[in-house]
């Protein structure tokens, strides 16, 4: 969306942090990560690795954000217990 | 207000030591090094409290300044030729992202050959990089506009970086009398505050991003128009300084100009020589005038084709050039503005005075005999002549 | 405190989502790590590069701490000023506290344009941490060759021919430069291992004066490799010698993660395409080999073992 002159910071300095939320980039995903809690050991490395970050600390399970997720695939083969998979978009 | 020796250089440094600037980083260079020295001296024993950054290169004097003031510190940087230079890419910067940099420049040809007396080559080369531009005539005037230009530069309506010129050697170097103001009428001026826009963890914000195609001009858009805006600041500015300390610059100096055949534009310490060649040639008959400008960005158009309008012909006085174009960088400007405004006054280019050429009187005799020619003779028959070098 | 587990890292996120870097980019993970361990009361520079142009693409910007980029080369000198800046307002009262000032730039804003005014923070010792993310090539414009960039590698200007192996140069040892300018800290990091990194990363913020991390960050299309396999190929980096881990605290060197049975280089090289032209090449293999025996000597790595 343009935005007028007006409607820019002096400097165009941008005052809302993290304004990238709006931007979903889970539209780049072609696999999707498929988190299987029955064998999840909640290790956090999925987590902690996760570039975007698309994994999330939900209820103290480890959810994956689709909006965001670009379906890298790091999650699923860092995973120590195989419980993440990778599943092409649309299956 | 107290009377002391100073130099161009030290009054500067005066002046910010007065403005209780936080942050002061720049690396040295003649002709400017006498400043830099002072300023570190100032810190050194605590008269000014502030960090001096000693860095290793121009480039990154004005980089640690545009750190320092995005995190809202109080800043200042000086440098010269070479140094200016290198800073060129930085300068656009401190203008698109609207910081209140302070900077002084003492004037200095540029390399090659390397050089290192006055002329205006180094800053006429940063011409469009969206600075405030002042050019001093005397060190009075260099500290005077130094503290001033805090007070425009962090003025709510302006937030655009400033650097002051004054002539390398020529002012840089020449003590005079220098009326200083009280360090607390300085701040009451030119107050400190802390703007809406800064890097401070409690309001996260992020500065200089990317624009994009869709984004950028409008970016740029507003960085131009606060430029050609801070015009009204500026003369407010030099208004309530000439109420607190009688001394006011305006936008030029006119000198007789308001019956003469001809008019000399100048900028910077020339103007001073070119009064009083102006003030003998009258004493013959000779109907001359010198008008020396004292902003050169936001450019004063409008009251710079005013005072020209009523002479019949203009010499420009170039102390830089602009290989290749039909004039020098202040011929273009005035050139251009005069039709624009359709005022047809015949004007001719000078380029006198680089990389430190002396200009004296009888040259600058030589530029009022040219002057006068094209006001008898109603055209120009040189657009660009050089004066004062050996063919 | 020291990091022991994932679990003691913030679960605050002070970046992104939402940036634009690629699927499985190391510099995503590196930019989430620091400013977890940095915390609230931290002011990000960053240097033109990839981490700068994905992440504060107006209006969208991917950071929750304060942050600023001005150029390529000068980040060093813009954290100074900023360090300055609030050195001097502490001082007089105009603000109550003196964050973190952390610099994030890649191995071409700091080996190559940057290492002037790399060179002056760091002899200054202002009070900065410097993190360089190497990805080893300038990704950003298109994976054109730094002096980061590793012996042998492809990049588009260091195209392997009838007359070159590839990039002919070996790595630039920015923590050894580092060190010369007799920094309290330095220390190598990568992505693989996370907790060494941010331990590292709290240990050089504590640290006062310039310190400095030269942190290993996988490319995924940089360094033809899968997006998945980023935390793999930074673990093969580690485990081959080729990228060691350690410190080096007041000059001394100290290794963080002991590797006591290396695996040799090929294991590291044949999951990335741009070595792929080294595999029927042995005498260059047997080279990159030679500058891993090196690096596992100096750093007691141990032999290797398949």
């Amino acid at each position: 969306m343009p935005k007028k002159v007006s409607e820019m910071e002096e400097g165009f300095v941008m005052t809302t942090p993290r304004s990238s939320m709006q931007t979903k980039t889970g539209s780049w995903r072609t696999f999707k990560p498929v988190i299987d809690y029955s064998k999840c050991i909640s290790c956090a490395i999925c987590w902690s690795y996760c570039p975007e970050p698309a994994i999330f600390l939900k209820d103290d399970k480890y959810t994956v954000d689709y909006e965001y997720c670009k379906g890298c695939g790091i999650c699923a083969a860092e995973c120590p217990v195989k419980a993440i998979t990778m599943v092409r978009e649309g299956e | 207000m107290k009377t002391i020796l100073l130099s161009g250089n030290t009054a500067l440094s005066y002046a910010v030591k007065q403005l209780d600037v936080d942050v002061v980083s720049a690396y040295p260079i003649t002709p400017q090094t006498t400043m830099v020295e002072k300023l570190s001296e100032y810190v050194a024993n605590g008269e000014l409290n502030a960090e001096f950054i000693p860095v290793e290169s121009e480039h990154s004097a004005l980089s640690s300044v545009l750190g320092a003031s995005a995190a809202g510190a109080r800043v200042f940087t000086s440098t010269s030729s070479q140094g200016l230079l290198l800073m060129h890419e930085i300068m656009f910067i401190a203008a698109g992202l609207r910081l209140p940099v302070v900077m002084g420049v003492a004037d200095r040809a540029v390399s090659a050959p390397i050089n290192i007396w006055n002329d205006h080559s180094d800053i006429m080369a940063q011409r469009d990089s969206g600075w405030i531009c002042f050019f001093a005539e005397s060190a009075q005037e260099s500290y005077d506009r130094t503290i001033q230009a805090y007070r425009i530069a962090e003025d709510e309506n302006v937030h655009l970086p400033v650097n002051l010129n004054f002539d390398g050697f020529i002012l840089t170097h020449t003590y005079e009398p220098v009326t200083t103001l009280d360090d607390d009428m300085v701040l009451k001026y030119a107050p400190k505050k802390r703007r809406r826009l800064v890097l401070d963890p409690s309001t996260p914000m992020t500065f200089g991003g990317l624009g994009s195609p869709e984004y950028y001009f409008e970016a740029k858009y507003q960085a131009i128009k606060a430029l050609e805006n801070s015009l009204k600041t500026i003369i407010e500015a030099d208004k309530e300084y000439e109420r607190i300390s009688g001394r006011g610059y305006g936008l030029y100096k006119a000198y007789m100009t308001d019956d003469a055949d001809t008019i000399l534009v100048s900028l910077g310490s020339v103007g001073g020589s070119i009064r009083g060649v102006v003030k003998r040639m009258r004493r013959d008959g000779l109907k001359v005038g010198a008008l020396s400008l004292k902003l050169f960005r936001p450019f004063p158009a409008k009251e710079l084709v005013e005072a020209l309008s009523k002479t019949n012909s203009v010499v420009v006085l170039d102390k830089a050039s602009s290989p290749g174009a039909i004039g020098g960088p202040l011929f273009l400007e005035i050139q251009a503005s005069l039709k624009s405004f359709d005022v047809n006054v015949p004007v001719m280019d000078i380029i006198a005075g680089l990389g430190g050429r002396e200009i004296g009187p009888d040259d600058i005799r030589v530029m009022f005999n040219k002057g006068l020619k094209v006001a008898a003779e109603k055209k120009v028959d040189k657009i660009l002549d050089f004066v004062g070098v050996y063919l | 405190m020291p990091y022991k587990t994932l679990k003691d890292l913030s679960l605050k996120e002070y970046f992104g989502p939402g940036h634009r870097l690629c699927q499985g980019c190391g510099a995503g993970i590196i930019a989430r790590l620091v400013t977890k361990v940095a915390g609230d009361n931290t002011i990000i520079v960053n240097a033109t590069g990839c981490v700068e142009v994905a992440t504060t693409f107006y209006p969208d910007t991917a950071w929750g701490l304060p942050y600023i980029h001005v150029a390529f080369e000068n980040s060093a000198a813009v954290a100074s000023g900023v360090r300055a800046a609030y050195n001097s307002m502490v001082r007089k009262g105009i603000v109550d506290k003196n964050p973190n000032v952390i610099v994030l730039a890649g191995d071409g804003g700091t080996a190559d344009i940057g290492l002037q005014s790399l060179s002056g923070a760091l002899e200054r010792g202002d009070h900065i941490l410097y993190i360089c993310y190497d990805n080893e090539a300038y990704m950003n414009t298109g994976i054109q060759r730094s002096s980061a960039t590793p012996y042998g590698a492809w990049t588009t200007t260091s195209p392997p021919g009838k007359l070159s192996p590839g990039q002919k140069t070996g790595k630039k040892d920015l923590v050894g430069i580092a060190v010369a300018h007799g920094v309290k800290y330095a220390a190598t990091a990568t992505v693989a291992y996370l907790l060494d990194a941010a331990n590292k990363i709290e240990k050089a913020l504590n640290t006062p004066g310039a310190t400095f991390m030269h942190f290993l960050s996988p490319c995924t299309p940089g360094w033809r490799i899968d997006t998945a396999n980023s935390i793999k190929v930074s673990r093969l980096a580690v485990q081959t010698a080729l990228w060691p881990l350690y410190e080096v605290v007041d000059g001394q060197y100290i290794t963080t993660v002991k590797v006591p049975k290396r695996l040799p280089v090929t294991e590291y090289l044949k999951l990335q395409g741009r070595f792929r032209h080294l595999i029927n090449k042995p005498e260059e293999v047997a080279k990159i080999q030679a500058y891993a025996d090196k690096l596992a000597e100096k750093f007691g790595y141990g032999p290797i073992s398949t």
